[in-house]
């Protein structure tokens, strides 16, 4: 495996980083871990709080089945090793965003052991190819409440709506080495959970947070003491906090000072991490096992049903593409990407094969491109004018089959999508009625060519003394004084007849 | 295994209990004679013997991820759950001002 | 007429149903028993309002020809750990002093829903921690009763559910829920010469119950005899989704099934037990227990328990953690005691209010439970002691091997003097050396009177069972209550 190139430049040479991410994922469920309070996002404050989430006396947790199904099929997903014996642990520490005094989290016996993510080859960023992330573990856990700071002038406000969700936390080995690695897992991270349906992974929203374990060391040379910057909330500040983090680390090093081990937050506005005096305290968690919880015991219905439930995920959709559907590598990732976006593409390409009658693979890369760049070439132009009910596969893949038959051009398909997708009048009598359609009337077209010669001969001499290229003048000659609305292919072919 | 002060007083702060001096000092002795009292039970050899995970041989049952399902576990219920607080601002509830 | 607050629960609801008397005249009568009651301290607050409301719902229900509940028209105690809705709700802590929970426990509100109504909140050592009832805020339980010697020393209660046992034996209430997490349900009952129940853990929910050990705790019944426990606990007991440890079994018809014939029964007798320090007259009382199991019809058999003296320890030190950490939701931020020093960050407020609001004995095990969890300590400590918690656990099913029910003295000791061990820590955990161990394997089992000590103060014997086997602890408590024929009864000083 070729290692990533990425170093940091310091006095003394040049420094090697090291990354750890654990990505705290909201799992998608409807109540939280422990009760029934909804986890419905933008709630007034304190209005989904149950009696078990403000930890009233006497309060107990029960598990919501949704939220353990999520984390086994993530695990899955990453082809994980899943524990069907765990248990729930307290992590103890005392803050106002936490109720209990206690995080229900996992320690000793999370519900998902080792696995692997996959990031791809990118050259231009500095990953050079294709490179296995190893995955540590994920398990369960509750989120905290939310501080605010800045309503009163001696208080915060503690609102404990979040209080309760259930969060996966994904902690990756430190096999990262560049902020575009790092960048990267997240984005195929995201990617997957999303596939899954674990996660919506709406990082604006705080479903997806990243606590960033960054060291560095002289290249090959011993491992560095980290820091943990917390809760960083988008892949570019996840990058932004390696660069920053690396920098000063190595900065303070050869400044003849020491790494601590800390928490450390990042502040966006300016590009710079700082250390969490606050939680500077809470070192001894005093983890152990949640005596209001039993050991939680997965049985085989319970699994495969999760498995069964799995979709085709990012790696493998997208060898199916190149593969079976012969798209190109590019076009590939750039339609497995996003959840959206795949499911446009195959459902488009599923109405337009069985509309042309042909197989998949026959119009994939017709459909491809029409998904990648057409329409939203088109439907970014119209912005607010585009009406998106409008957009159905069915309207979508009767432009492609006029195109196919060669009735309308690329342009003139463009200029019906447009139409479409302000009105939602039927395509094809679009086409028809706002004379959007090409000549393929072999005499009409046949009467043009003839003029086109008539008034060329000595090009036509040329041609047929050898001069080939000249082929392209008739062609555009004609086209021209069809006003464009030729089919290029009957052009063509009538052309190649007619010069002999 | 026995504590001295300076202990006491780092689990005190751990516990978040304010102690005085003098009952840090009070405590220690207390504290050094039931400590040394659950020391006999290293005397037993456990090799082989799972720490007990559930008193009464059970499994965790689980919920279906529905949203107030059971008013008594579910949400809605602000004026409730503030009802006893020392603090309620606006909704919240208030502390001293946290500097993170 | 009678004095209807010398009846019990099995009695008043039958009288009740036959119209003997109404709900509300037993009401009122146990109200003025309390109310005429101050200084024993056995309630923190006093309700009668709420029993008199429950009352009047019976005798309408009855008037109406609808069905009555098991528990139709008895007003009973309410141990002050369980939450009450509109109700004060302390622990006998500080710290919750003025907390008034928006909700019902689950116990509580079974009780209601089977006709209870509550007298009132009754005092405990704080978050029921204590053997003696000292730990209160709200002061000491005065057992009703008095040695013999003529001294007016003011006696122990037992502990925790010390508001409990005091309210039963002097004729506060005819039954009251009690907690048991190492022995506070039997030793109280022992030690004023009524009956308790611990049930199997699971049987009755936790939910709404404030925590002290999570994986002990567990609720039941103390009352005038076996048959009113039994009745009382078919109301408390049942699955309760709510509750993760909830046993999802069906609650037999205890009372219903009560038996007293012991043929065929083999009773185990731990020869561990025989400890040193142990009371000669609770050595006798274990003796005449023996001899009364056989005289009805039991064949009795020694077993070996052989891990019984690690249970003390184990149990200070699963105890301690599990609440160190159940008590850290104590912190000023939602209800309760908040202690806001001039200038407090958060972090001060927590150590104030919690200095401020929290006893000294739910301070020693807040500390020792923090500190056995620390860094480094875990494994020594808190794993060690599950391990051999798991030992006990496996004591106890090989002995019912070889038997049905286990006989044993619940307390080393009968009621002592208050003030007499409250120096001492050791001492007064020692209290609970016989009832500690059913309580780390999650047993059912009770106490019984079986007679007094050569100072007039009663003792209890211990019956422990296999795990549901309720019917089984219950029927040889029955066949122990019919043979001591225990009347002792404290003489009103109050
Ligand atoms: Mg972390
Ligand atoms: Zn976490």
């Amino acid at each position: 495996m070729t290692e990533s190139t990425y170093r940091i430049q310091g006095e003394t040479g040049e420094w090697e980083v090291v990354i750890g991410l654990e990505v705290h994922a909201q799992v998608t469920s409807h109540a939280k871990l422990f009760s029934g309070a909804s986890t419905e996002f933008g709630a007034e404050p304190n209005s989904q709080v149950s009696l078990v989430d403000a930890a009233m006396p006497g309060m107990l947790p029960v598990p919501n089945r949704e939220c353990i199904r999520q984390a086994v099929r993530t695990g899955m997903a990453i082809e994980a090793q899943i524990n069907a014996w765990s248990r729930f642990d307290r992590k103890n520490y005392f803050y106002a965003d936490l109720p209990q005094g206690y995080q229900i989290s996992q320690l000793y016996h999370p519900i998902v052991g080792e696995g692997q993510l996959l990031i791809e080859a990118d050259e231009k960023n500095g990953i050079p190819e294709d490179k296995i992330i190893g995955i540590e573990r994920i398990h369960v856990e509750q989120d905290a409440g939310k501080l605010m700071h800045d309503q009163h002038p001696t208080m915060s406000y503690v609102d404990l709506n979040r209080s309760g969700v259930a969060l996966m936390e994904i902690v990756s080995k430190p096999d990262m080495a560049s902020p575009a690695e790092a960048g990267a897992y997240v984005r195929k991270l995201r990617s997957i959970l999303r596939y899954v349906g674990s996660c919506d992974g709406n990082m604006e929203q705080g479903s997806m947070r990243a606590d960033v374990n960054v060291s560095v060391r002289k290249p090959g040379g011993e491992l560095g003491t980290r820091t943990e910057t917390k809760n960083v909330n988008s892949v570019r500040f996840v990058m932004a906090v390696i660069e920053q983090e690396a920098r000063r680390q190595v900065e303070l090093i050869e400044g003849g000072g020491a790494v601590v081990q800390e928490t450390r937050l990042y502040d966006p506005d300016r590009n710079e991490t700082r250390s969490m005096r606050s939680k500077e305290d809470a070192h001894d968690y005093r983890y152990f096992p949640d005596p209001d919880l039993l050991p939680l015991v997965l049985d085989d219905d319970f699994l495969n049903e999760c498995r069964a439930s799995l979709p085709e995920l990012p790696d493998a959709k997208r060898a199916r593409y190149t593969g079976d559907l012969g798209l190109n590598a590019y076009n590939a990732a750039q339609l497995t990407l996003e959840v959206e976006v795949f499911a446009r593409f195959e459902t488009l390409l599923a109405a337009t094969a069985k509309r042309l009658g042909k197989a998949e693979k026959d119009v994939a890369t017709q459909v491809a491109n029409w998904t990648l760049s057409v329409a939203p070439g088109v439907l970014n132009a119209l912005g607010g004018d585009a009406k998106l009910e409008h957009n159905t596969a069915a309207a979508n893949a009767s432009i492609l089959q006029m195109v196919d038959a060669g009735t309308v051009s690329g342009g003139q398909a463009k200029e019906i999508y447009e139409i479409v997708l302000k009105t939602g009048r039927d395509p094809e009598e679009i086409a028809d009625t706002e004379g959007l359609k090409q000549q393929s009337d072999t005499g009409a077209i046949e009467a043009e060519i003839d003029k086109v010669l008539a008034d060329n001969p000595d090009k036509v001499a040329e041609y047929r003394s050898g001069k080939d290229k000249l082929f392209g003048f008739f062609v555009g000659q004609t086209m021209k004084a069809m006003q464009g609305k030729a089919n290029p292919a009957v052009v063509n072919e009538l052309l190649k007849v007619k010069l002999g | 295994m026995s504590v001295d002060k300076q202990t006491v007083a780092k689990i005190a702060s751990l516990a978040r209990i304010n102690m005085s001096d003098d009952a840090l000092e009070r405590m220690v002795p207390e504290l050094n004679n039931i400590l040394a009292w659950v020391d006999q039970l290293g005397e037993v050899d456990c090799t082989g013997v799972e720490p007990m995970t559930a008193v009464i041989p059970n499994t965790l049952r689980l919920r279906d991820d529905v949203v107030d399902a059971d008013p008594l576990t579910g949400g809605g219920i602000r004026d409730k759950v503030l009802a006893n607080a020392p603090a309620a601002e606006h909704g919240f509830f208030g502390v001293p001002k946290v500097i993170e | 007429m009678t004095d209807l607050t010398k009846l019990g629960v099995a009695a008043i609801r039958n009288g009740v149903a036959a119209g003997e008397f109404t709900a509300r005249e037993v009401a009122e009568a146990f109200n003025a028993n309390v109310a005429a009651a101050a200084a024993l301290n056995a309630f923190i607050v006093t309700t009668p309002d709420h029993a008199l409301a429950a009352a009047d719902k019976v005798d309408t229900d009855r008037a109406a020809g609808r069905p009555l509940g098991g528990m139709a028209g008895v007003p009973i105690g309410m141990k002050d750990l369980f939450a009450t809705q509109g109700v004060q709700t302390t622990a006998a802590s500080h710290i919750l002093e003025g907390f008034i929970p928006q909700y019902e426990s689950t116990v509580s509100g079974k009780l209601w829903a089977a006709g209870a109504g509550m007298l009132g909140k009754l005092n405990l050592d704080q978050f029921a921690m204590g053997s003696s009832n000292e730990t209160s805020y709200f002061g000491n339980v005065i057992s009703p009763w008095r040695r013999s010697d003529g001294g007016n020393a003011a006696l122990a209660p037992g502990g925790s559910s010390g508001g409990s046992s005091t309210a039963v034996s002097a004729w506060l209430a005819p039954a009251a829920t009690g907690t048991d997490t190492g022995g506070s349900i039997r030793q109280p009952a022992a030690f004023t010469g009524i009956t308790g129940v611990k049930p199997t853990y699971g049987r009755c929910s936790r939910w709404g119950i404030v925590a002290f050990a999570s994986s002990l705790d567990q609720a039941g019944p103390m009352a005038r005899d076996v048959t009113d426990c039994a009745i009382m606990l078919g109301a408390m007991a049942g699955f309760d989704p709510k509750d993760s440890t909830s046993l999802d079994l069906p609650v037999p018809d205890w009372a219903g099934s009560l038996n007293a014939d012991m043929r065929g029964k083999k009773i185990g007798i731990p020869r561990e037990y025989r400890m040193e320090g142990t009371d000669a007259d609770i050595l006798k009382s274990w003796d005449d227990g023996i001899a009364w199991l056989k005289d009805a019809g039991a064949e009795v058999v020694d077993i070996s328990l052989p891990h019984t003296k690690y249970a003390l320890p184990a149990y200070y030190i699963i105890a301690p953690a599990e609440a160190s950490s159940n008590l850290a939701r104590y912190d000023g931020v939602r209800y309760g005691l908040r202690d806001l020093p001039e200038g407090a960050g958060l972090q001060d407020m927590y150590a104030a209010t919690r200095s401020d609001g929290f006893g000294d004995e739910v301070k020693r095990r807040i500390l020792i439970g923090t500190y056995v969890l620390s860094a480094g300590f875990y494994d020594a400590y808190y794993n060690q002691a599950q391990r051999i918690r798991t030992l006990i656990s496996r004591d106890f099913e090989n002995a019912f091997k070889d038997c049905d029910v286990i006989l044993a003295p619940t307390t080393p000791t009968a009621a002592f003097a208050l003030g007499e061990k409250s120096d001492d820590p050791l001492a007064m955990y020692l209290n609970d050396v016989f009832a500690v161990p059913a309580s780390l394997a999650g047993l059912p089992a009770m106490s019984v009177p079986c007679g007094v000590n050569s100072q007039g103060l009663p003792l209890g014997l211990q019956i422990i069972g296999k795990a549901f086997d309720e019917q089984g602890v219950l029927n040889a408590g029955l066949a122990i209550e019919k043979r001591a024929g225990f009347i002792a009864t404290p003489e009103k000083w109050w």
